[in-house]
């Protein structure tokens, strides 16, 4: 009986410790608005930031926002410098053999076309994407010639200069951006990729994936995850 | 900044633009300016001791150290810049952490290297976890100032070993001629008159460093590359205050002046150091000078 007290004791003690050192850092991109991008006050905002600290607050944790390229947004999170990507990222196979995702904090969407003109040739013309996403992949394996850039700024930039037929982005993405400029538009239909929006952790951070996917949880259940989701018009809401 | 800019959408013209350009976020441009400076202050001098120390290893007359000198330079060398960036850094910095791991957590029981995950004890973190966010951006500033010194030193390791070779012969047989040992007249003959023949190659590799900081957003350090493309990007009016265009051409526009403001300051300095490095040498440079001079 001893032995347990003491026992239970230690692991409250090293609990204890734990907590006071819980400080997690969330990843993210901050260039792909509604979902992060940087404010004028030079802080990241947007969808995801307001859904980070509300997980963070739910799952009491102490949550710091870093900015990182997205080319190197996994090679870093593996190898330790924060502990979660938030970046939009959806849930793919390929990624998940390198981290584990919580589960989808937007339900699956479509990704869409925008270009200058309604006669785009989709299936054999020159189609951009952002490096190392769905839709790139989805445009290699389509036929068309695949542009790839850094950021998603330049892939619309491409359009705009005719270096590209049309890009293939988020829906959500690109709404704002037709609404804004008459000259470009939606063309073709529009193409489901990917599971849905996850956050990424370590394989080895099981803890901090059950946390999270539990402060998750709790926000689609009483509905504030689908209100959030309304107020930055990032992608459909959940049944 | 000013009382009339909480309302910018009323504003218009150079009012409007002054409010802009005094946002918190290009406040985030103005301070990378200087910490691109501080970067190329830190790491010339650094890169430069690299060299030396490459150099004198280079050429030394144990073979291993000769070896280890030969081997730093030749490698670095065929490595691209950018795989070394990469590679280099996480590398760099899990070196370290598993030594911290080693000594502060010696009864770990997992494995560091799990699959593709890294994972040592919260008490080896570099930094810290819980610290605050502009010790990392220090400690992310340690490591590319690091490693540029590491790339660049390599570099300046060649030219300087070029450079030491190029002394005429006859100036180390007249030190010897005087009974200076090795190590005087690597000393006092051989370093004074090398850095006339190495300025050309250091200077190049100056200018050349000079434009390589995008390298280090790489590294999370958010240099003025980074920002320029962030502030210049459209600016949709549903996220900012001050929704504009695709700027960016104006502001790539800025930084190729900043760039050729500080390739011709740095033109005139080693120009002046020139001519400071050619006084008294055996050169045709020290030669004219000393016509002029007579």
């Amino acid at each position: 009986m001893k032995k347990l007290l003491v026992s239970t004791a230690a692991f409250a003690m090293m609990a204890g410790m734990a907590m006071a050192q819980d400080v997690v850092r969330l990843g993210t991109e901050g260039a792909y608005p509604p979902w992060n991008f940087i404010n004028d006050a030079g802080q990241v905002d947007g969808f995801e930031r307001e859904l980070g600290d509300e997980l963070c607050k739910r799952a009491e944790l102490n949550c710091e926002w870093v900015t990182n390229d997205w080319d190197s947004i996994i090679p870093n999170l593996v190898s330790g410098n924060y502990d979660a990507i938030i970046a939009g990222m959806s849930i793919t196979d390929e990624r998940d053999q390198v981290i584990d995702f919580t589960q989808n904090y937007t339900p699956p969407d479509p990704s869409a076309y925008l270009g200058m003109s309604e006669d785009v040739d989709l299936a054999g013309g020159v189609i951009a994407a952002q490096t190392g996403t769905i839709q790139a992949g989805y445009v290699a394996e389509s036929g068309a010639t695949l542009l790839e850039f850094a950021t998603p700024e330049e892939t619309i930039a491409a359009v705009r200069n005719g270096e590209a037929d049309a890009v293939l982005a988020d829906k959500s993405y690109l709404a704002p951006i037709a609404q804004e400029d008459p000259d470009l538009m939606f063309v073709g239909d529009d193409v489901p990729l990917g599971g849905g929006v996850g956050m990424g952790v370590r394989e080895s951070d099981g803890e901090l994936r059950a946390t999270f996917d539990a402060a998750i949880q709790s926000m689609k259940d009483d509905g504030s995850l689908n209100a959030m989701i309304e107020k930055w018009e990032v992608s459909s809401t959940f049944e | 900044m000013f009382s009339f800019c909480s309302d910018p959408s009323t504003l218009e013209g150079l009012r409007w633009l002054s409010c802009y350009l005094t946002t918190v976020k290009h406040a985030n441009l103005y301070i990378a300016v200087g910490t691109v400076l501080l970067l190329l202050a830190i790491t010339a001098p650094a890169a430069l001791a690299f060299g030396f120390g490459g150099a004198m290893a280079a050429r030394s007359r144990i073979w291993p150290l000769s070896w280890v000198g030969k081997g730093y330079i030749a490698i670095v060398r065929g490595v691209p810049d950018i795989a070394f960036f990469l590679f280099f850094v996480i590398a760099l910095d899990q070196i370290f952490e598993v030594i911290r791991h080693k000594v502060k957590c010696p009864d770990w029981p997992d494995e560091i290297w799990q699959g593709s995950d890294f994972v040592v004890c919260q008490a080896a973190k570099l930094p810290l976890g819980n610290s605050p966010q502009w010790v990392h951006d220090a400690y992310g500033f340690f490591l590319a100032v690091l490693t540029f010194a590491i790339v660049f030193g390599a570099f300046a390791a060649n030219v300087l070993y070029g450079a030491m070779r190029a002394v005429p012969r006859a100036q180390i047989e007249t030190a010897e001629a005087y009974g200076m040992s090795r190590r005087q007249s690597f000393w006092r003959i051989l370093v004074p008159q090398m850095w006339v023949y190495a300025l050309p190659g250091l200077s190049n590799l100056w200018m050349v460093l000079t434009k390589a900081t995008p390298l280090l957003f790489l590294l999370g350090v958010e240099d003025i590359v980074y920002w320029a493309r962030e502030l210049g990007g459209t600016a949709l009016p549903r996220f900012t205050d001050y929704p504009h265009g695709d700027w960016r051409m104006w502001y790539f526009l800025a930084l190729l002046v900043f760039y050729l403001g500080l390739t011709k300051v740095s033109e005139v300095a080693l120009e002046r150091l020139m001519v400071r490095l050619s006084h008294g040498q055996a050169t045709t440079g020290g030669e004219a000078q000393r016509r002029a001079g007579a």
